[in-house]
């Protein structure tokens, strides 16, 4: 593995490869079409080079690892807004969750739905290496800038494939008091109505999940006064979608939004598992329902119900295969089937589903990421080749 | 400011041009006439001025997309406008150009409460996308300063921003979806009702790109439930270093106000003698609101006002009822206005680091003085939007010059400091030739070749945001292509 110590050793790195590059932060986030290549990793690229409290900034090098700048910001009582989910434990895998990762795969948890919303939204700017060996920065530190294009956006989500990130920067956020409403007894599309009608209320709600069989989860933070007032208002009026209870323990709380952010539920037991982002109103009419079809399958949301996780087990995978393939028992025939369903869901609904955890010869089968429009594609395609032009960063990977 | 020489081979073929828009529009959408195309020689920088070639009002995408047909076999360059608001000069004609006008697109096309959305043409106003959710009691967040006139065209151009943005964000965090077209004419759907992209996130190169990717038609933007109410409170003080140190330390506690508003003595006192709001006479003001319900805003306002007076503030005056909460806003939702009757002025945009505020401030006085223009102070302090205002007689010979040489200094030091050009404004043509104090040579190409993916030829709004030498090889590539 290829781990440079610096920006400039990186750029030399680049400019000197013939072959492709499998380019990772920690390398905990193994999603899209497995890439051949020599690995490429930033982990050695570390540290916080600027964190001003009073300016809500913090900048890091791509390597650093993300909990050593959760924890520099928590002395500060500070926090990344977008709370990057850790997704170790469901994928299945080892090793150091970086910043750069975080970045390069727009990683945004539960509170995407409020004012401070994704990954994106929270990174002021970057540093990079493209593919050509041009080493670059684009926005910079401060709030509000609108010099030049946008390309710290459109490396946010890229997954390494326009350039390696070297440095990003981001705005952070107060760490709040928070509480949290479980609603129990609403199920399907009544839950999605007690989301509905707790996001469009006037009561600031920065998390809204579904548990099926479980609760709905509301997130309210702030300070004291206001969470109890707030919790108090959303409390009555959502008394009739069922049992509403409160939890107002700061630390039981956060645990309950850190399994929903991380999807914990699917750590064990998930032969495959889709990321699905639709709007809300079409979630259950369109994807849940278009997908329980084929087997019963467990599923949890997020983001208002805009956000799906969706697990399949090796069990549920070969009935899907009986049923539809005379002869073929496979999990990973019933996988392919149930991928093909949900991707052509969201084309037809608007959104798109990403195989975000299966054996790799599955992955190497499928498109994981949403194939796009061909108008889209062809732009998306033409970016790649101006950064990218001897395809070595991560080629294919989002095909 | 240079503008590149008008295509003779576009401007000896104007009646054939103008036939063929003719054919795909109806005839009052099509304006050639010398002095009809003269409501569209300028923008808001009023300074430069120029008449386009003809200017077309399309009604549809469809419009849109037969007139970009034409325009880009004719090698015609197409600069398009939304409301023309634009402050840097981003609706600027050059004389072989077509200037594609959205204000006859101004329709809502959905409105969805239950998932925070609404989608619109783009040529619909700021304020008018709030309005035509305000009775269900939503908002659109993003709030320039010229959201009564501005187009959310033009405000995806610019990715444009407002004082509430500390809060909610700007154009970009409240963008969902774009219908566009391409200089080829080709329609493009970018994103939608939901919340993330599935590939390479293009809206968000294409919000802010002044016009230059492509031309968009519709809009799906989130909308927000209003909160309960806002409570604004004017904190004085008798220095800048003191009220920076207060905003840093209000910031610092973890309170986030939708608003920190600054201004300086200049501004004060021009504000004071334009709308007699009753501002104290003293060398900082701030205005901070915060949102809530009563108990909300008295908890907020309480700790707030409790670091403000560890400061030792001159005046502090909390909003008791709706009419002085009024008054609290007059002074500084006049500030420009209070400006342009005293004189001329340019308006600057550059936003630092709100720890380098106290440094920007004494180095924006002493370089006032250095030039013999006054400079009045007001700006978003939460974020570190600067918005300087250079005082100067447009009559007087040599003065335009002597502003704008200042105001290149003047944004100069905000790159120095960590900051950039401009915040909310955009480059246009404004700041186009100080692109260089920011970006390398190569930072500019990676930006470029964005343009070259999605306009090969150049064709779109082709003299703005990069120096005139930078990106001539392309435009005159484009140029001969064209030929």
């Amino acid at each position: 593995m290829l781990a440079p110590w610096s920006e400039a050793e990186l750029a030399d790195l680049i400019r000197g490869a013939e072959a492709p590059l499998v380019v990772q932060g920690g390398g905990t986030r193994p999603v899209g079409r497995p890439v051949d290549g020599t690995r490429l990793s930033t982990e050695n690229i570390t540290g916080i080079s600027l964190y001003e409290p009073g300016a809500l900034t913090l900048v890091a090098r791509a390597g650093t690892p993300l909990a050593e700048i959760e924890e520099t910001l928590a002395a500060e009582n500070q926090v990344l807004a977008f709370e990057p989910p850790d997704l170790r434990a469901v994928l299945g895998t080892e090793g150091t969750p970086t910043i750069g990762g975080v970045v390069a795969t727009n990683a945004s948890g539960p509170r995407r739905i409020a004012a401070s919303g994704a990954c994106r939204d929270a990174l002021l700017g970057v540093r990079f290496v493209d593919g050509t060996g041009t080493v670059a920065k684009n926005g910079g530190r401060v709030m509000k800038n609108v010099t030049g294009y946008d390309l710290v956006k459109l490396f946010c989500g890229s997954w390494g494939t326009l350039g390696v990130l070297t440095e990003v920067s981001l705005k952070v956020a107060p760490k709040l008091s928070s509480a949290t409403i479980a609603i129990r007894g609403a199920e399907g599309a009544d839950a999605l109505s007690a989301m509905t009608d707790a996001v469009t209320s006037p009561f600031d709600i920065s998390g809204a999940a579904y548990v099926p069989g479980e609760a709905v989860y509301l997130r309210i933070e702030g300070l004291e006064a206001s969470i109890t007032y707030r919790a108090g208002r959303l409390q009555s009026q959502l008394a009739g979608f069922g049992s509403v209870e409160i939890t107002d323990d700061r630390e039981a709380s956060a645990a309950i939004w850190q399994r929903l952010r991380d999807v914990r539920d699917f750590a064990d037991d998930s032969y495959a598992l889709w990321r699905v982002s639709m709007r809300p109103s079409a979630m259950f009419d369109a994807l849940i329902a278009g997908a329980t079809e084929l087997a019963p399958l467990d599923y949890r949301l997020d983001w208002s119900a805009g956000l799906a996780w969706l697990r399949l087990t090796e069990a549920e995978a070969r009935t899907i295969a009986n049923a539809r393939v005379p002869g073929d028992s496979t999990a990973a025939t019933g996988a392919a089937i149930l991928h093909q369903k949900l991707q052509d869901i969201t084309a037809a609904a608007g959104g798109h589903a990403t195989l975000f955890k299966a054996p790799e010869a599955l992955r190497r089968s499928v498109p994981s990421f949403q194939p796009e429009a061909p108008g889209i594609a062809a732009l998306s395609q033409g970016l790649r080749a101006k950064f990218d032009p001897r395809n070595l960063l991560n080629p294919g990977l989002m095909l | 400011m240079e503008m590149p020489t008008p295509e003779p081979r576009v401007l000896s073929r104007k009646p054939s041009i103008v036939a063929r828009l003719r054919s795909v529009l109806p005839s009052d959408a099509v304006i050639d006439d010398p002095t009809a195309t003269r409501a569209y020689e300028c923008d808001a920088l009023t300074a430069y001025r120029c008449p386009p070639l003809a200017a077309v009002l399309p009604a549809s995408t469809d419009e849109v997309a037969a007139v970009l047909r034409i325009c880009h076999e004719e090698g015609v360059p197409v600069v398009p406008r939304g409301a023309g608001t634009s402050l840097a000069g981003g609706a600027l004609p050059t004389a072989d150009c077509v200037i594609l006008g959205l204000m006859r697109m101004t329709e809502v096309l959905e409105v969805d409460l239950s998932d925070r959305l609404i989608r619109v043409q783009a040529g619909r106003t700021n304020l008018s996308v709030s309005g035509a959710v305000e009775a269900d009691e939503f908002f659109y967040a993003p709030d320039p300063s010229s959201q009564l006139a501005c187009a959310i065209g033009g405000n995806i151009a610019m990715n444009s921003g407002g004082a509430h943005c500390l809060k909610y964000g700007v154009t970009t965090n409240n963008l969902l979806g774009v219908k566009m077209v391409t200089m080829t004419g080709e329609i493009l759907e970018i994103g939608g009702g939901h919340l993330d992209a599935a590939g390479l996130d293009l809206l968000g190169v294409i919000c802010g790109s002044e016009g230059q990717l492509g031309l968009v038609t519709e809009a799906t933007l989130r909308i927000l439930r209003k909160p309960e109410g806002a409570r604004p409170v004017l904190i004085g003080y008798d220095s800048n270093e003191v009220a920076g140190a207060c905003v840093s330390d209000i910031i610092k506690a973890g309170i986030l106000p939708v608003a920190i508003e600054f201004m300086d003595r200049p501004c004060i006192r021009a504000c004071e003698a334009f709308a007699g709001a009753g501002y104290p006479d003293c060398e900082a003001l701030l205005i901070i609101e915060v949102e809530g319900s009563e108990a909300e805003i008295d908890e907020q306002l309480g700790l707030i006002l409790q670091i403000a007076r560890r400061h030792n503030p001159v005046e502090l005056r909390e909003a008791g009822s709706e009419d002085e909460a009024k008054r609290i806003w007059l002074g500084r939702k006049s500030a420009f206005g209070a400006m342009g009757q005293i004189n001329d002025y340019m308006c600057l945009d550059g936003t630092i680091p709100v720890s380098s505020l106290p440094t920007v401030l004494r180095r924006i006085g002493e370089l006032s003085d250095e030039y013999g223009l006054d400079v009045a102070n007001v700006f978003h302090a939460g974020d570190g939007n600067m918005h300087p205002l250079i005082l100067f007689d447009a009559n007087t010979p040599g003065q335009l010059e002597t502003c704008e040489a200042l105001g290149a200094e003047i944004l100069k030091l905000c790159v120095e400091v960590g900051g950039c050009l401009t915040g909310e404004h955009g480059v246009g043509i404004e700041k186009r030739d100080l692109m260089e104090v920011q970006f390398s040579a190569e930072e500019l190409e990676t930006q470029m070749r964005v343009k070259d993916v999605f306009d090969p030829q150049w064709l779109l709004n082709p003299a703005k945001v990069f120096p005139l030498a930078t990106s001539a090889a392309r435009r005159a590539a484009g140029r001969d292509a064209a030929a």
